[in-house]
This record gives structure tokens, C-alpha cells and sequence, in this order.
């Protein structure tokens, strides 16, 4: 099994920002807990290894593999997969990989007007409108690089996943805890969760464990938060007309963001059992919509610049839609 | 797929004691329509649920017809209004998503207006007729099975 | 005839029954039903279908018992039946299942009569559909549970609300069965609009005569607690247990020592015109009873208009009270009452008829409205029953009856008020045998449908009244011919002779519409009930259930449920008390089991539902801050489930998994995809 008797650990990111890597070293002298019990044989942003390596390893042989980052390209399918028959326990570790995060947002375009905001825009100097090619010979040889999905997709979308960590990143204390319950069972004194199951994450929503005060809803008008001159710091803030998505919101981070005076913009992922996070907030924002004729309400609803965006900024790629016509539809 | 063949499949929700009834009511008079919806009767329009709009398309809907109670009609008083708002906002979002919002279509009808719903459901399926296939993909093909996880009614353990 | 399929399903799958009915050839006839069987058999066999038939009448007692045989002989665990609409047979099904040991929630019947075979007339497209409809059924029923009605107890008192003709007949009723009744009405005396009438038709009985021993046996019926000049103010509760509440009006007239003698009215200086009882006719003073026979016989004082009240002098009743009843001290006063079971009789209003400018009901000082005219005939009316014109001494030669004043008109009301043609005909024969004028009668058409009216009409025709079809363009007193100087001239199109007339007449009688009461729609959301477009109330079933609504616990009788005479307006009363007795005999009601919970572990607080239910069954608990909603409240609507943006809310009957799994059934996602994909 492994070199000195210690299960083994692996961490990789795909399609990411390298944010929950931050995260799982934030829970700063827990670290050596993880490795006073663990063996690392694979971890990119810690230590030097090769996939050649991941693949001489015998399938099932790494324990616990944290994998983060959304499947924006072949690569990242690839090491899904790989690192899906060489662990035990696959947890999709984040946001983008539990449910696509930002880098899902792209999916709200096409492949090529993806390429050519990234390649073709004022900032970028491109005078030929280079694309990056699948393939490409240079006097070296052949390079090549990975096909680029028109369509992201999440780590569960592509691989069987063993447990979902929600959060963009999921908080240090929740991945301490984690870490925690982890050691327990190799121990002997714990049960892992029933498989497929959320862990590092409350069983309600952000409005749980958040401190402000709040009332019956009744909305007469959605507002940015950059646009109100004063916040009243101890109310609710969607009663104060501000788009906050903590309703919808699994809890588990402590209402980090309403305690600090923004509002809850949902990268915790839906709730237990919901099948659409964005349609959970359409509903609930709607139907306080304090108005019943339809002039007013649309005007009400002009407060919300950017529904797409607003109810699916974390969520799209694993939404019921997933992407846009546009981004399904390109090639 | 010949558009000029195109049958369009529509999802259509009806409350029970408005819009369910003018259908039923259709039927005794034997008012003739097209044969492209398939109705799901909730209790009232107040039920609505976005996810359903959403999952008829992602499964496959051309369409989605949402039908209840006339406002100040609703057997329930004023959850109509609800659907409403939520009909509203739902369209906007679905436009970002690059669909035309003329494919979802809320109608109101009373148990009275048999005639009226048989109108209003042909006019709808020929102005989805009129805009093509939506051929939304997704549930074919590939798996779109979204995370167990998601899904999970268990409670969660940490 | 049947399909069953060797079937070995998992273990933990249902078995699912399908049962296509033919209907005759109701739905054989369009529908393949033989092919949507065995279609159901094969391919939704791993959806748990172990089997699956189709048979000519699903709701005889010998289809009922293919349903009964399977449950027991193949332990099935849910049933899907293709028929016709749910409204009609879902209690049919349900109880057969029921009979075989089925949970009766555990059956769905789904709709492929109203909706497939008698809409479409493709048989192919109708055949499939059909298929993605008991698919549909199938995907649902799988999610089905198994419900228990919840049964609450009955509060054996009755609230009737409205003191007028019907609400007396049903208080009457429940009362003499022995059960406490609480009849509220707001003005001061019950009675309503039969009060107001000289003659009813069409036997032309003094309307008070038959009416007053009604009114006193209410009134004095040891189980009718009455309560006039007070209105409902709150309705709290769920049928069986509701709690109202009722603001008693301040008399200003103290009841305990009221003998009702009658002197403050007499001493009272003040006179006011009756706009009410008198129809602006007659006078009253300002401490008034509306009329001698009024019941209970305390008079209240209008405040409005009162001396003391407005300028603090007279106080004339005061003095002159022998038991010193007159009390200006007093205030409203709320009760609140715990009943069983309401019934709304709150009548009608008298359509306007000066929207009906052309008509001149309120410029030329001749016409006159019904009511009007009915305390002109009464004989205790302003006039001691002479039919005279405004002036109040001249007897008409000529009368004019309108007929359909503000109805059967889009520009006003579209329906047809009902009894406004046997009441020009009643006019007609008053004014003829009072007056011996000539009177015209003018008519769309004749409606004296019910029992002796059409003898009335041809009664009323043989004493000579003048029948002219057609509306009545206008009543002008702009005279053009001779003979029509201080005249009012009625224009109207003669349809039978296809002529124009021009008829002037001393008098015009609108026989004006009946609308519902002005503020209808507001007590009807007091109640929880709806009110059509026009404002009267909505039955539960038009042709079948025409005293119930669709609130459990709430009946109506009378005019607020649509235009109707006084027969009618009684039977509607009796109903309604029948209904309520035998709830009442009962002691219990079972509730259906469609209602929302919160799971209060998912529940965060967040609020959002909370003012969405007009039922108020939805709770916070500021403590535990947890949302919390009562089951027996709770009409099902679903509105909540579906608002909760942590999907903490659940409904019985119409979860999300049943939807969900109805619509991947619908769009045969459980078999195939519905059509090739553009994309890739």
C-alpha cells in the first residue's frame, strides 16, 4: 500500500483559482494533522509530481483525493477520470467542482464568443486574431492542447463523486471539521455519511446564521447595494431591497458576507434536495414583490439588472438548463 | 428536422378549479384543438414552481403553458398573483439564457371559458410552431444527471 | 383485452396497476385504448407497471372490481387509471382502492376523455398522447404516499350572516333542529329587501304579511341569538372551528329597558329622508326603527344626523324615554363568537338606473325606480299605497314599466336579473287595478319561467296592459308631437310591428337590475371566498352544489349567490341549513390530505413565506425562529411550497417529486428521447 503505512492523500484543481488550495491551507496547524495522518503523494500547488506518476499508482490506492475546479477541458476530464479509479473517496471539493462556480458562468456564451472576448479584446495585443489550435507544429514537433468544451461541466458531471464540500472556498473551519471527522473514521470512531452526501455544510440556508433582524417581506423595490447611500447594518438586507441570496443559500460559512455588510451572493450552493438553486431565488424574490399589476411589477423587476447572473453565478453548470442556447449550440 | 413538419410538444400547467375546468369543459362541449399540450393540473397557479418551467424545457418542452384563475378570481384569493410575479421574472431569465420568452405563455381562464382556453392553446401552439424547435439537449446523450449529492433528501451528517 | 407482463420488478419498486378505459366509445372511439395498454405494459414495465388493462366502462362496479381483483391477487401497490377527468370519478377509484386495502391516495386517475378524445380528432396524435399521459401517471404515482384525512371536530353553532328572507329561513331551520344560531345582519331591524316589497308575485301577497311571522319567530327563538346593526369583522378558523368576530353598532338606545314603545320617534324632532327603507321616498326621524314591524323593535339613533350629536342640544328622547333607555354614552362593541359553519346571505344592491342616463331616473322627476315604486304601493308607505307622481298628489293616466334596466346590457351588467320581468308585471297590475291607467309594459323578453308566472303574464294581459317588445331607447320630456306636452315620452323601437313609437306616459317605472351588494368582494375576502367577475359568489359546483363554496364550512343562500326570487331565495336558505344540520349530526369532518408542512431543520427563518398565505396558516416562531404552518388552516394551495427558496416546505398530494416525475413522464423521458437533438 504506501511507503510508510499512512493512507493516502491527493488534491488537485482543474478549472479553478486556485482559492480552495488557499483554503485547505488556511486551516493553518491543522495542516499538520493532515500530515501526521496522511501520506500527500499528489497535491500540484504543494509539491512537484507528474501525471505519469498518478497513473503508475494501482487503482484505489489513494484514500481521500480533494479535487476542485470545474471540467472546462479534456485535461480536466482526463484527470477526473484518472484520479476517479485511483481513489477511494472523491470528494468534489468547492464550487466549481460541486456545481461549476464562476468559471460555469461562461456558459451563458458560445465557445467562439468566449474566444474572442479572451483573445480579441482592447486589452489584448492580437493583431493576427490568433486561436489557440488543437493542434500546432513548430519546428520542435507537435504541440498540442486540450479541447475546450463548449459546455463546462461539473466534477459529478463527468465522474461518480463520493461527497460534495460547497463553498467558494468552502471555509477553513468547515474543512477542518471535515478533515477532523476523516481522522475519526480511519480511527475507528466515526461513520463516514451515506455516499453522495454535502458535508462541510449546514442543513439549512445562510439565513440560519445570520444575525439580522428581519420581518414579513414586502418588496417594493430591488437596488444595488453600491447604490444606497446608507445600510442599516442590523436589518435584513433583502428587506432593505438588496438582492441577497442567502435565502436559497446552503448555511455552513457563518453568513460571512451579511455580517460584513454584503450581501449573500450564494456561493454556498443550493439547499438540501433542491434540484434548481436559481429557481429557488426567482420564486422567493417574486413572490414578495409587494405589486399585483403587471406594469409595476415589471418595473420592480427592472431593479434586478442581471437575473441570469444574480440567481445563477455560482449555480449554472449545474443547473437544469446548464448553459445558455448559444453555448449549447456551439461547436 | 423539416420545419414545415415541426410538431411542437407544450407543457401546460392548469389550476384545478380555474383553467382544469375550462378544460374539462372543452371537452363536454367537444371544442376541437390541436393535440401538442399535455396538462398537468396543480392546485392552483400559486403552485408554479420555476423549476418546473425549467425542467420541461430541459427535458425537451418546445414550450410551457401556465394557465389559472382570472386575478381577483383565484380560488385561493390571491395566489395568482404569485404566479404572476414569478411568471415575470422567469421570462427575463430565460432570455438571458437564449430563449425566446414567447415560449413560455401565461393564460388566464375561468371554468367558464372552455372556448376561450381551446382558442388561447391553439394560438400558443402555433406561435411555438412559428418559432421552431427548441431542442433543448442535455437530457440525451450525455448524462445529465445532476450530483446525487443535490438530490439527497438524507440529512447531513457534519 | 389486458395486457400482463412476467414481471419480475426490484424489490423496492412499485407495482403499478394501469387501467385504460374505454368509456363506450368515448374515448375508444379517437383513442387506440387496447394499444395504450399493451404500450403501458411493455414499455413502462420497468417503471414497476406489472400490469395493465384496458376495459369498456373503468367506473362500473365490474371495472371497479379488475381494479380490486389486482390489488389483491397481484399486491399492487399503486393504480393509474386513463379515463375521464379526475373531478368526475377520482373519488370512484379511490374508493374502490380503498376497498381492496389500498391506501386511496395511492391511485391517480389521469384525464384522456376531456382532454385527448373529445378535443382531438387525430386518432394517431390522440392515441399517443394518450401514452405520454398515462406515463405521466405512472412517474407520478410512484411518488404517491399513502394520506390520512384529518378529521376536526364540528362546532355545533351556526353563523348566518344577513338577516333578509334567506338567512332568516336557514336560521329558522338550524334553529328548530335544536342548534344555537348567531344571525347577524346590519341594519337595525332583519327583514332585508322582502320588507320593502307592497306585493310579491306572483300571488300577490302582502309581502309583509308573509314575511313579519318569519321575522318574529327568528326574533324570538330561543336558539337565534340576533344581532342587527352589527357586522362581521374578522373570520378566523377552518371549517368545524371558526372564530368571528362581530362589532356591535352603538344603538345609543340601551335594550335591556327598551320596551320599544315608540315615543322617542314620535318626540324626536329631526327628519331625515329614508334613503334606506323608504328608498328616498319617506322620512324618518333621527332615533328610528326602519319600519313598524320591525324586528327586534329597539330603535338605534343615526348619529349622523342627530342633534345632540352633531350640535350637543335637544335630547328630546332622552327625556321623554319612560324606562330612561336612551344611552349616548355607548361605543361599538366586539363579540366573538365560536362556530361551525357559516352562511352568507347578504342579498343584493338595486342596479343604479341613473348610470342609465337616457332613462332620466334622477333628472325627470317622474321616473321611478322599483323599489321606489313598491313603497309608493305599499300601504304603509309615504303614500298609504296611492299611486301618485313626485308631487305627491297626482294620480298617473299613463304608467311606463321598463323592463331590463341595467341588464342583459354590456354596458352595464350582462346577466339577466331574473326577476325583473315578473316584477314589471306585478307593477303593471297594481297600477291598473289602483289607478285604472294605461299601462305599457316594455320588454325584451317575456321571462316568467317558474311555477304560476307565466299564468301571471297572461293574466296581466288579459286586463288589458299594453306589450311592446323592444329597449326602450330613451325617456325624454322634450316634447316634438302634439299630445306630449308635460309628458314623459318613452321611444322605443316596436320590434313586433317594425315600427318606432314614441308613447308619452305620466309615469315611468324602471324595473331596475339587482346587482351585488357594493362591497361584496371585500366580504367575501373577509370569508375566504371568491366572487366571479360580476361580484356575486361563486357556488362550488353550478349546476350540482349551488349552496356550497369552495371553503369547507361556508354556504350561501340567497340573492348574493346570483339574481333569484323569493321561492328560490327560500329553498337556497333551507339548503344550506340541511347541509349545516348534517355537518352538525355528524360532530366530525374528515379534511382532504392536501395541505404544506415545514421541515423545521431546513427551515432558516428567512420569512419569505410568510405573508403569502391569505388563510393565515403560516406561523413564525419568533423564539425558535422557524417558520411553522397549520395543517388544518392550510387549503393546500401549494403557494408556499413553491416560494421556499431552501425547499423547506413540502405539499401532500402535489409534491415537487410527483411534478417533476409527472413531467419527465409527459415528455417520455423515461422511455426516449422526444425528438433528435440540433445540438451535436
Amino acid at each position: 500500500m504506501s511507503t510508510n503505512g499512512k493512507p493516502k492523500f491527493a488534491m488537485y484543481w482543474a478549472a479553478s483559482c486556485g482559492g480552495c488550495e488557499i483554503a485547505v491551507l488556511n486551516i493553518h496547524e491543522k495542516i499538520l494533522d493532515v500530515d501526521a495522518n496522511f501520506e500527500v503523494v499528489f497535491w500540484p500547488v504543494a509539491m512537484d509530481a507528474k501525471y505519469k506518476d498518478v497513473r503508475a499508482m494501482p487503482d484505489k490506492s489513494i484514500l481521500l483525493t480533494l479535487f476542485n475546479g470545474g471540467m472546462r477541458n479534456a485535461e480536466n476530464e482526463e484527470m477526473a477520470h484518472l484520479l476517479r479509479r485511483k481513489s477511494q473517496i472523491l470528494v468534489a471539493f468547492g464550487s466549481c467542482a460541486c456545481e461549476g462556480c464562476i468559471p460555469g458562468l461562461a456558459n451563458l456564451s458560445g465557445k467562439q464568443q468566449l474566444f474572442d472576448t479572451v483573445y480579441d479584446t482592447s486589452s489584448t495585443l492580437n493583431p493576427q486574431a490568433t486561436r489557440p489550435q488543437l493542434e500546432v507544429t513548430v519546428p520542435e514537433g507537435t504541440i498540442h492542447i486540450p479541447y475546450f468544451n463548449p459546455v463546462l461541466k461539473t466534477l459529478a458531471q463527468v465522474v461518480d463523486v463520493d461527497y460534495f464540500m460547497p463553498g467558494c472556498p468552502p471555509e477553513s473551519h468547515q474543512i477542518g471539521a471535515v478533515i477532523d471527522l476523516v481522522i475519526q473514521v480511519l480511527q475507528g470512531n466515526a461513520q463516514l455519511p451515506p455516499k453522495g452526501a454535502t458535508i462541510g455544510a449546514g442543513g439549512s440556508t445562510v439565513c440560519d446564521e445570520c444575525n439580522r433582524t428581519r420581518d414579513v417581506k414586502t418588496i417594493k423595490k430591488f437596488t444595488r447595494i453600491q447604490d444606497l447611500v446608507t445600510i442599516d447594518p442590523e436589518l435584513c438586507l433583502l428587506e432593505q431591497g438588496i438582492p441577497c441570496n442567502g435565502p436559497a443559500t446552503r448555511s455552513g460559512c457563518g453568513a460571512l458576507c451579511p455580517h460584513a455588510g454584503a450581501q449573500c451572493i450564494g456561493c454556498y450552493g443550493p439547499a438540501e434536495g433542491v434540484l434548481d438553486y436559481g429557481a429557488r431565488l426567482m420564486t422567493a424574490f417574486a413572490s414578495v414583490i409587494d405589486s399585483q399589476d403587471p406594469v409595476e411589477i415589471n418595473s420592480i423587476l427592472d431593479g434586478l439588472v442581471d437575473p441570469a447572473g444574480q440567481f445563477y453565478r455560482f449555480n449554472l453548470a449545474s443547473s437544469l438548463l446548464r448553459a445558455s442556447r448559444s453555448a449549447w449550440q456551439s461547436k | 428536422m423539416n420545419r414545415d413538419t415541426f410538431e411542437p410538444v407544450i407543457i401546460g400547467f392548469t389550476c384545478n378549479w380555474c383553467s382544469y375546468r375550462a378544460a374539462d369543459l372543452a371537452g363536454t362541449a367537444r371544442v376541437k384543438y390541436p393535440p401538442n399540450v399535455r396538462l398537468i393540473r396543480l392546485m392552483c397557479s400559486g403552485r408554479l414552481d420555476p423549476t418546473f418551467v425549467l425542467k420541461a424545457i430541459a427535458g425537451g418542452a418546445d414550450g410551457v403553458l401556465i394557465t389559472g384563475c382570472h386575478p381577483g378570481e383565484c380560488h385561493y384569493l390571491e395566489q395568482n398573483y404569485k404566479a404572476l410575479r414569478r411568471y415575470h421574472l422567469l421570462k427575463r431569465t430565460l432570455a438571458q439564457m437564449g430563449i425566446r420568452p414567447e415560449r413560455v405563455k401565461l393564460v388566464w381562464a375561468s371554468a367558464a371559458e372552455g372556448v376561450k382556453l381551446a382558442e388561447e392553446i391553439t394560438t400558443f401552439i402555433e406561435e411555438v410552431r412559428a418559432l421552431g424547435p427548441l431542442d433543448w439537449p442535455g437530457m440525451t446523450g450525455e448524462s445529465i444527471a445532476v450530483a446525487p449529492g443535490f438530490l439527497a433528501a438524507e440529512e447531513v451528517g457534519v | 383485452m389486458s395486457t400482463e407482463e412476467p414481471t419480475n420488478p426490484s424489490p423496492d419498486q412499485e407495482k403499478i396497476g394501469v387501467y385504460v378505459c374505454h368509456c363506450g366509445s368515448n374515448i375508444a372511439g379517437i383513442v387506440d385504448v387496447q394499444e395504450v395498454a399493451e404500450w403501458a405494459g411493455e414499455r413502462l414495465k420497468d417503471r414497476g407497471v406489472v400490469v395493465s388493462r384496458d376495459y369498456k366502462f373503468m367506473c362500473s362496479s365490474l371495472g371497479q372490481e379488475l381494479i380490486e381483483n389486482d390489488i389483491k391477487d397481484k399486491g399492487l401497490t399503486r393504480v393509474v387509471v386513463a379515463a375521464c377527468s379526475p373531478h368526475l370519478h377520482e373519488n370512484t377509484f379511490r374508493t374502490a382502492c380503498g376497498r381492496a386495502g389500498l391506501n386511496p391516495y395511492l391511485c391517480e386517475l389521469v384525464s384522456i376523455r376531456e382532454q385527448v378524445s373529445w378535443v382531438h380528432t387525430d386518432k394517431d396524435a390522440a392515441t399517443t398522447k394518450s401514452k405520454a399521459v398515462v406515463s405521466g401517471g405512472v412517474e407520478r404515482v410512484i411518488h404517491h404516499e399513502a394520506l390520512e384525512p384529518l378529521v376536526v371536530p364540528i362546532h355545533p353553532a351556526t353563523l348566518v350572516v344577513g338577516g333578509g328572507i334567506a338567512g332568516i329561513q336557514a336560521a329558522l331551520e338550524i334553529a328548530d333542529a335544536g342548534f344555537p344560531v348567531y344571525l347577524v345582519e346590519r341594519e337595525p331591524s332583519i327583514g332585508g329587501h322582502m320588507a320593502q316589497f307592497d306585493k310579491t308575485f306572483p300571488t300577490l301577497d302582502c309581502s309583509a304579511c308573509i314575511l313579519t311571522p318569519r321575522m318574529v319567530s327568528a326574533g324570538g327563538h330561543p336558539n337565534i341569538t340576533l344581532l342587527t346593526w352589527s357586522e362581521v369583522t374578522r373570520v378566523d378558523g377552518y371549517v368545524g372551528n371558526f372564530t368571528v368576530t362581530i362589532r356591535k353598532k352603538p344603538r345609543y338606545v340601551n335594550t335591556d329597558l327598551c320596551t320599544g314603545c315608540g315615543i322617542c320617534q314620535e318626540k324626536c324632532p329631526k327628519k331625515i329622508i329614508d334613503e334606506v327603507y323608504e328608498a328616498g321616498l319617506g322620512y324618518r326621524k333621527a332615533v328610528y326603527t326602519p319600519f313598524p314591524q320591525a324586528v327586534p323593535r329597539y330603535p338605534v339613533i343615526d348619529r349622523e344626523n342627530c342633534t345632540y350629536f352633531q350640535k350637543g342640544t335637544c335630547r328630546a328622547c332622552e327625556k321623554f324615554c319612560p324606562t330612561n333607555a336612551i344611552d349616548f354614552t355607548q361605543q361599538d362593541e366586539f363579540v366573538t363568537v365560536e362556530v361551525g359553519n357559516i352562511i352568507l346571505a347578504t342579498g343584493y344592491d338595486l342596479f343604479d338606473p341613473r348610470r342609465v342616463t337616457q332613462y332620466g331616473y334622477g333628472r325627470l322627476a317622474n321616473v321611478f325606480t322599483s323599489l321606489e315604486f313598491e313603497r309608493l304601493s305599499n300601504s304603509a308607505g309615504p303614500t298609504n299605497g296611492a299611486i301618485v307622481l313626485r308631487d305627491g298628489v297626482t294620480t298617473p293616466a299613463s304608467v311606463g314599466i321598463i323592463h331590463c334596466v341595467g341588464s342583459r346590457d354590456r354596458n352595464f351588467n350582462n346577466y339577466c336579473s331574473v326577476i325583473c320581468c315578473m316584477q314589471g308585471l306585478k307593477f303593471a297590475h297594481i297600477v291598473k287595478e289602483r289607478t285604472g291607467a294605461t299601462v305599457y309594459n316594455f320588454y325584451i323578453d317575456m321571462r316568467t319561467a317558474y311555477k304560476a308566472y307565466d299564468e301571471f303574464y297572461q293574466r296581466v294581459l288579459e286586463e288589458g296592459t299594453l306589450f311592446v317588445r323592444g329597449k326602450v331607447a330613451e325617456v325624454t320630456d322634450a316634447a316634438r308631437l302634439p299630445g306630449e306636452d308635460g309628458k314623459l315620452i318613452v321611444q322605443v323601437e316596436d320590434t313586433l310591428a317594425s315600427v318606432q313609437r314614441r308613447i308619452p306616459v305620466d309615469m315611468v317605472i324602471l324595473s331596475s337590475g339587482l346587482q351585488p351588494r357594493h362591497d361584496a368582494k371585500e366580504v367575501a375576502h373577509l370569508f375566504g371566498l371568491s366572487c366571479s367577475a360580476d361580484g356575486w359568489y361563486i357556488e362550488k359546483h353550478p349546476k350540482l352544489d349551488p349552496v356550497a363554496t369552495m371553503t369547507d364550512g361556508i354556504f350561501i343562500a340567497g340573492c348574493v349567490q346570483g339574481p333569484k326570487d323569493i321561492p328560490s331565495s327560500v329553498s337556497q336558505g333551507a339548503a344550506a341549513a340541511a347541509r349545516v344540520l348534517g355537518r352538525i349530526q355528524q360532530k366530525q369532518i374528515a379534511l382532504e390530505p392536501v395541505r404544506a408542512t415545514v421541515d423545521e431543520a431546513k427551515c432558516s427563518g428567512c420569512r419569505i413565506c410568510n405573508n403569502l398565505c391569505p388563510f393565515n396558516a403560516i406561523l413564525f416562531h419568533e423564539d425558535r425562529m422557524v417558520t411553522e404552518i397549520n395543517p388544518a388552516l392550510c387549503q393546500g394551495c401549494g403557494t408556499c411550497v413553491a416560494a421556499c427558496p431552501a425547499g423547506a416546505i413540502s405539499g401532500t398530494g402535489f409534491s415537487n417529486e410527483q411534478i417533476l416525475a409527472q413531467i419527465e413522464g409527459l415528455l417520455l423521458l423515461n422511455l426516449q428521447p422526444l425528438h433528435a437533438t440540433a445540438a451535436d
